[in-house]
């Protein structure tokens, strides 16, 4: 019992250990954003500033090419259509993949499954090509249109969850001769809420989150999106490592918020996902 | 009325089986098609272009296989892979390990984990821009913190975290272990729980040690989880862009080019179509390889299920 009682003691202080290994950069983001300039290269350097500079997160906000609302707008109108369209798309291709029969089911779901394995350099160049022969280059269509009619993840994803629910569930309803569309979208959506919160979080975030897209695609300033910007800004004010830093606590807020809200279905989606391997 | 259908099993001339079928593929449909036009086409299309020279502004020209002759004599290529190789070496024992740990310690089902577990996860949820833009400042080579508590603490005189060559791939590597480990964690910590608890019980009974339950029973079970971590990783190596992009541009020296960094700035930076596609192609064969050998080690190692 004393044993146990003193490993649980060390177990508490290694886990507390890290957490202050995981949060320190934070806190330093934080408390350099308020610093002055000055203050900001002082030797020894302070903690703590001195004075809370909270006019570095209005210049933060300001002073870039384009607002950081501007952007923050320009990254919804990506991260919002890619989010609900993806969702729906894949929960219906996900029913299908798990209720219906069809010629070379599992085929196509292998073609699928495959298809996540493939690293995006792959597809990267005739992608590219394929959009800017239609036409849209520096649009959103490159950004949202290869997620929106469904992904592999998701669709795998929401197969996994409406396979575990019992047959019996819309049998009754196939009987009546309710059509599948409706036992789709009053059965089973209604009952995989928690993977809909899932799918939204990480939709959501791998859309906000794109770098390397909007650098691809998007030229014009007006298009900017949060992390375009907040990379422009390194190579518009060098040392302001103030304003950077304010810029990112912005940039983060809206995550943080989304990630503490849905915190407890992302831990859910991420065992599914990781025990497929 | 349910009845009369039942029985009569034909509705609009299709049977009930048919429109089922037709249904189904209704539904898949749309995400077919789309896997089609944007993902397999174009790793055929890829592997189509890497036999033409082309710059965009002029028409795509034949060239045989003298895009691959070149890549095969591209030191900045093969730099990249090796950076990659060594990244892998570097990056996937670092990760893995703290991430087990990290996982152990949760397991222990510790009052409050749920809390740990949660905060642990926060660089995770990270815009990966802002990650690296915080440690281009934490590595700041005058200014920066980690130089300040490493002088204070063990007198070691800065160090150029991100311009040395010697260091610059290692402290990118040190970034991503914290970036990533509480992602990794939840992956080990879901097959950690998913072990039957009657295998403990029967261990405690037989008065098995603490160390022989991890190397026996705890690894062993979780096999399966750490082969997908390390192929994610190995992956993840050749995909690595952004951290690149903001922290180094590929630098110093050439010494943190990747084979998506490199791949990128020729297709991007100098238009070279045709080169990058080659470089797609010979990066898509090693990673084929890669996930087929560690495929073949994971049927070998993992043949028990619990």
């Amino acid at each position: 019992m004393v044993k146990k009682k003193r490993s649980n003691f060390l177990a508490y202080v290694a886990v507390i250990l890290v957490a202050i290994v995981v949060i320190l950069p934070f806190v330093w983001m934080v408390v350099s954003a308020f610093k002055s300039q000055r203050e900001l290269f002082a030797f020894p350097p302070t903690f703590f500033p001195t004075e809370w500079k909270w006019e570095n997160f209005v210049e933060a906000a300001s002073r870039g090419s384009i607002s950081f609302l501007h952007m923050f707008f320009n990254t919804m109108k990506i991260a919002v259509p890619s989010t609900v369209f993806n969702i729906i798309f894949s929960s219906l291709a996900g029913y299908a993949f798990a209720r219906l029969r069809f010629p070379f089911r599992e085929k196509i779901f292998m073609a699928f499954l495959a298809a996540m394995m493939v690293p995006f350099a792959i597809t990267l160049i005739p992608r590219f090509l394929m959009f800017k022969d239609l036409g849209f280059y520096d649009t959103y269509v490159p950004l949202i249109v290869p997620v929106m009619f469904g992904t592999p993840f998701s669709i795998f994803l929401t197969r996994q969850f409406f396979m575990t629910l019992p047959k019996e569930l819309e049998e009754a309803a196939i009987v009546d001769g309710c059509s599948h569309v409706r036992i789709w979208a009053q059965i089973f959506m209604p009952l995989c809420k928690p993977i809909i919160a899932t799918l939204t979080v990480f939709q959501f975030q791998s859309s906000y989150n794109d770098f390397m897209g909007p650098v691809i695609y998007i030229a014009s300033d007006a298009k900017f999106t949060i992390q375009m910007g907040l990379s422009s800004f390194r190579n518009s004010f060098t040392s302001r490592y103030d304003l950077i830093m304010a810029g990112s606590i912005l940039a983060l807020i809206p995550v943080v918020i989304i990630f503490i809200c849905c915190q407890k279905y992302i831990v859910r989606g991420i065992a599914m996902s990781g025990l497929k391997g | 009325m349910s009845k009369v259908r039942l029985l009569n099993k034909k509705t609009g001339g299709l049977t009930l089986k048919q429109k089922e079928a037709a249904t189904g593929i209704g539904f898949i449909l749309l995400p077919l098609i789309s896997l089609a036009v944007l993902m397999y086409y174009p790793i055929i299309r890829s592997f189509f272009i890497s036999f033409f020279d082309w710059n965009l502004l002029s028409d795509p020209v034949f060239n045989g296989g003298e895009n691959y002759k070149t890549l095969m004599k591209d030191e900045v290529f093969f730099q990249s892979l090796k950076n990659t190789l060594h990244w892998v070496v570097m990056y996937v024992p670092m990760s893995v390990i703290t991430s087990f740990l990290l996982a152990l310690l949760l397991d222990r089902k510790l009052k409050g984990s749920g809390f740990f577990r949660t905060m642990y996860y926060l660089p995770v949820v990270c815009p990966i821009v802002v990650v690296a833009l915080l440690f281009v400042w934490i590595y700041n080579t005058d200014y920066g913190i980690l130089n300040f508590i490493l002088k204070e603490l063990f007198h070691i005189d800065p160090i150029g975290w991100l311009t040395d060559t010697r260091y610059s791939l290692f402290a990118i590597a040190v970034m991503s272990v914290w970036k990533w480990a509480g992602y990794n964690m939840l992956i080990f910590l879901a097959a950690l729980q998913g072990i039957d608890e009657s295998l403990y019980e029967a261990a405690a009974l037989d008065g098995v040690k603490p160390m022989t339950l991890l190397f026996k029973i705890k690894i062993p079970l979780v096999m399966p989880s750490i082969y997908f971590v390390m192929l994610t990783a190995v992956i993840d190596a050749f995909q690595m862009f952004t951290e690149i992009f903001i922290m180094t541009k590929g630098g110093p020296g050439y010494s943190t080019y990747t084979v998506s960094y490199y791949l990128w700035s020729n297709a991007f930076e100098y238009n070279k179509m045709g080169y990058a596609c080659a470089m797609a192609a010979v990066m898509f064969v090693i990673i084929m390889v890669v996930t087929l050998v560690q495929n073949k080690l994971m049927n070998k190692k993992v043949q028990y299920d619990a």
